[in-house]
């Protein structure tokens, strides 16, 4: 496929799992709100820094509260990650691939951006109380996926449609679990209280995690949420995961086989796919939980841009063996 | 309470009425639709209308308004009554489409080729060579199967008393057609019913029919040929349509700076290499086709690809230099064009027309400019022209002082008085100016999709129909054979 082409799907799928990821974020720590006493006080400001934007939030001087922090994150004409930039992007992004992706999905697309518009216009209800407006992002997104599920050709565009998807969502669940870790930490008379349960309770159901965590682990253990949103083979917003997914899409696009590589996006998700795949709770609880979430998302970074200049540069290295 | 929605004030004018004879009785093609639209409940046209309206919207079907609030989007107007051509009368006026292709082709071939028409005084050399769409860099090139004109998109218009003429002819990049698509789709969802009931030939075949022309064209040595739309980008006004028919029809969509000329032959840049092009359904103009050849700044082509055209290794539709017959000027010889190549009758008219370049014509349409349209010949979508009648003397002055100093470049038309077909209009209706633009393909043979576009000059009184000037439009339903005269 055309490497614009197969660009554009990839940056589409990954814009609309973020704008999924921040409505995700937004909604667990209204819920850690909701569970947390007065006196405590509201933490939003852990949000900004997790999504690794604290800079661009602390320049423009804005106050660290929920309305602001909500209305940055979700609304935000001039922040470049908040929901309704993410979707006018995607937005974007599909508008230049609309013949190649399914018509249901480009409408879908479509009518999506205008339903956050529209709350972005009138955005005190969401400021108030943010939970449908994120409900309704999340099912909307997850509406795109099942229709590039089930309406799309399983071949290289749903590959890199995919790609993009999983390699956002690997970086987003590890960045939420920082929120809660910024959060938690200040406190630690606190672990093990009622209040932790509820609070850890919160974040997984935010990333719809809270079932299969139950069914897997049963009681709440920070340490085996911890290994479960890291690690866990099966559950699909894992890093592990999600990681393990992308190298097979990969894989798929190139047809090089499992356990070669055959070109720089190859080797680096294949470096750190192992790399994560043994590990245990000692390396990430001995590296400090922080330093190594923030080490992958490092490396994941290296991916994605091997990923562009593999696929998507504008001269792609084409050499005679290549071409077809 | 909502007013009922019937036609009982519906006033026709002293103009032809697509739907109504001049006694105020539907027409015998548009009888069920109008027992249809009387039929329904109060309110409920405008209901469907909104529907309407808000598929386009939800379909991405919008334009971006520049000058209001960021990101504000509009769609195309759209009215929801149909425009009803009956059996008969589209059965006449595809011959003639035909028939005038043929001849253009013709002329199009002889001109890059002996040139015999001008040779023998038909049309003078100096006025083809003259227009901006002649290309002598094209003289002497054999376009597969001698085909030029692949897509077509005339202009024809009706006078008071219904006689259809055509207005001028779009041989460039005719745009348009996937609103001929999306208004039927459209349709259909909102008015289910009529469509049962109503015999209306589909345009649905206008992507696969597209597809088959351009394989037709391909380098005849291509087993399964590749093609490929090349649209000028995202910020075109007809980006949408690009899109559509390279989904439609299955084609790559592609820019520019997807392509590139390497061993003599046209290559797609892919995930995987580098992958050869065949057929290009190209949307850029020749200015802007390769800068190797035409425009050395243009971004939106592939330098080189006029070398691989040239030897016979890419097809391109249109074919470069078709352009030639765009011209107003040239337009006004097409019935001879018809005479001298086919020794035929033109079996439509054309608009008369009158060239500024020869003094006794200039100076009848001097005399005249208040009754007459004058129009710039390279010129489209409504630009570079005087609507005589409802122009103020200064601008008619004006426009006086341009033909004067540029004679060659204009030609005057009567103010046509266009048909008309009822609008909606708040909670009536309304009669307003159409045309019709019928798409021609031209690959093993000459197709012509049933119908066209429609289009309606929204405001009142108005004759200009383009959308760059407050146009909108209908869908158009000829009606199949069985099913003309049922009511």
């Amino acid at each position: 496929m055309l490497s614009r082409v197969a660009e554009a799907i990839y940056w589409m799928s990954r814009y609309l799992e973020r704008a999924e990821n921040i409505a995700r974020f937004l909604d667990v720590n209204w819920h850690l709100t909701l569970d947390t006493p007065g006196g405590r006080g509201e933490q939003w400001m852990p949000l900004v820094s997790a999504m690794g934007d604290h800079s661009l939030f602390v320049d423009r001087e804005l106050a660290g509260n929920r309305k602001s922090v909500i209305r940055f994150l979700a609304f935000d004409p001039e922040y470049p990650n908040s929901i309704v930039n993410c979707l006018a992007r995607a937005r974007d992004n599909a508008r230049t691939i609309r013949e190649i992706i399914p018509t249901e999905m480009w409408e879908q697309t479509n009518t999506f951006y205008h339903m956050v518009r529209e709350a972005a216009r009138d955005c005190e209800t969401v400021l108030n109380n943010p939970y449908q407006f994120c409900d309704e992002v999340k099912r909307r997104d997850l509406t795109i996926s099942g229709i590039a599920g089930d309406a799309m050709s399983h071949d290289e565009a749903w590959d890199f449609f995919r790609l993009g998807r999983l390699l956002e969502r690997a970086d987003k669940t590890s960045r939420i679990l920082d929120v809660k870790y910024f959060i938690l930490l200040p406190h630690p008379t606190d672990i093990g209280s009622n209040l932790d349960y509820v609070q850890w309770g919160a974040l997984l159901k935010a990333i719809s995690a809270l079932e299969a965590y139950r069914r897997r682990h049963g009681r709440i253990q920070p340490e085996r949420i911890v290994e479960f949103l890291l690690l866990d083979h099966d559950f699909p917003r894992s890093v592990l995961c999600c990681l393990i997914k992308a190298q097979e899409c990969l894989h798929a696009i190139t047809g090089t086989p499992a356990g070669y590589f055959a070109n720089p996006a190859e080797k680096r998700i294949g470096l750190l796919t192992g790399d994560l795949a043994y590990s245990g709770l000692e390396e990430i609880f001995s590296a400090g939980l922080h330093e190594f979430t923030d080490n992958l998302q490092t490396r994941m970074n290296l991916v994605d841009t091997a990923i562009y200049d593999t696929f998507f540069s504008t001269f792609p290295a084409i050499d005679a063996a290549s071409q077809q | 309470m909502l007013p009922k929605m019937d036609f009982d004030n519906y006033d026709t004018g002293p103009f032809y009425d697509e739907m109504f004879t001049p006694d105020g009785r539907p027409r015998d093609g548009c009888r069920l639709l109008h027992g249809k639209v009387e039929s329904l409940p109060p309110g409920e046209i405008r209901t469907r209308q909104t529907a309407a309206e808000q598929a386009f919207y939800d379909m991405g079907i919008t334009f971006t308004v520049y000058g209001h609030e960021e990101g504000t989007e509009k769609i195309f107007p759209f009215d929801i009554i149909p425009r009803v051509i009956e059996a008969a009368e589209w059965d006449s006026l595809e011959r003639g489409l035909v028939q005038r292709i043929r001849a253009l082709n013709l002329f199009i071939d002889d001109v890059y080729h002996q040139g015999r028409i001008m040779a023998d005084g038909v049309i003078p050399r100096s006025i083809v060579e003259s227009s901006s769409g002649y290309f002598k860099e094209c003289q002497g090139l054999n376009p597969p199967r001698g085909v030029w004109c692949h897509i077509t998109g005339s202009d024809l218009v009706r006078d008071e008393t219904g006689r259809f003429m055509v207005l001028e002819d779009n041989l460039r990049c005719p745009s348009g057609v996937s609103y001929v698509l999306a208004n039927r789709r459209i349709l259909k969802r909102t008015f289910p019913q009529v469509f049962e009931t109503i015999d209306i030939r589909p345009v649905d075949d206008y992507a696969p029919l597209l597809l088959d022309m351009l394989h037709a064209i391909a380098p005849p040595a291509v087993g399964r040929p590749t093609a490929a739309l090349l649209t000028p980008g995202v910020y075109n006004s007809a980006y949408f349509e690009h899109t559509f028919l390279a989904q439609q029809a299955g084609i790559e969509l592609v820019e520019g700076r997807d392509l590139v000329v390497a061993d003599g032959y046209v290559h797609m840049r892919t995930t995987k290499g580098l992958k050869k092009v065949d057929v290009l359904y190209r949307r850029v103009g020749e200015d802007f086709l390769d800068p190797k050849v035409f425009r050395p700044d243009s971004l939106l082509g592939v330098p080189g690809i006029m070398e691989v055209y040239k030897a016979g290794r890419v097809a391109m539709a249109n074919a470069p230099g078709t352009g030639v017959a765009d011209d107003k000027v040239v337009y006004a010889y097409v019935p001879q064009m018809i005479r001298y190549y086919l020794g035929e009758t033109p079996l439509i008219d054309n608009v008369e027309t009158f060239l500024c370049w020869e003094d006794k014509q200039r100076r009848h349409v001097l005399e005249n400019l208040d009754t007459m349209v004058v129009k710039a010949a390279a010129e489209s979508g409504g630009y570079g022209m005087l609507v005589g009648p409802a122009a103020t003397p200064e601008e008619r002055a004006a426009f006086a002082a341009k033909i004067e100093a540029d004679p060659r470049n204009y030609i005057a038309q009567p103010t046509i008085n266009l048909s008309r077909a009822p609008v909606l209009v708040d909670d009536h209706f309304e009669g307003r100016h159409v045309d019709l633009r019928p798409y021609i393909l031209y690959g093993e043979d000459i197709r012509v999709i049933p119908g066209g576009l429609t289009r309606v000059a929204l405001k009142r009184g108005s004759l200009v129909v383009n959308s760059s000037q407050g146009g909108g439009s209908k869908d158009t339903w000829v009606l199949g054979p069985g099913q003309a005269r049922q009511g």
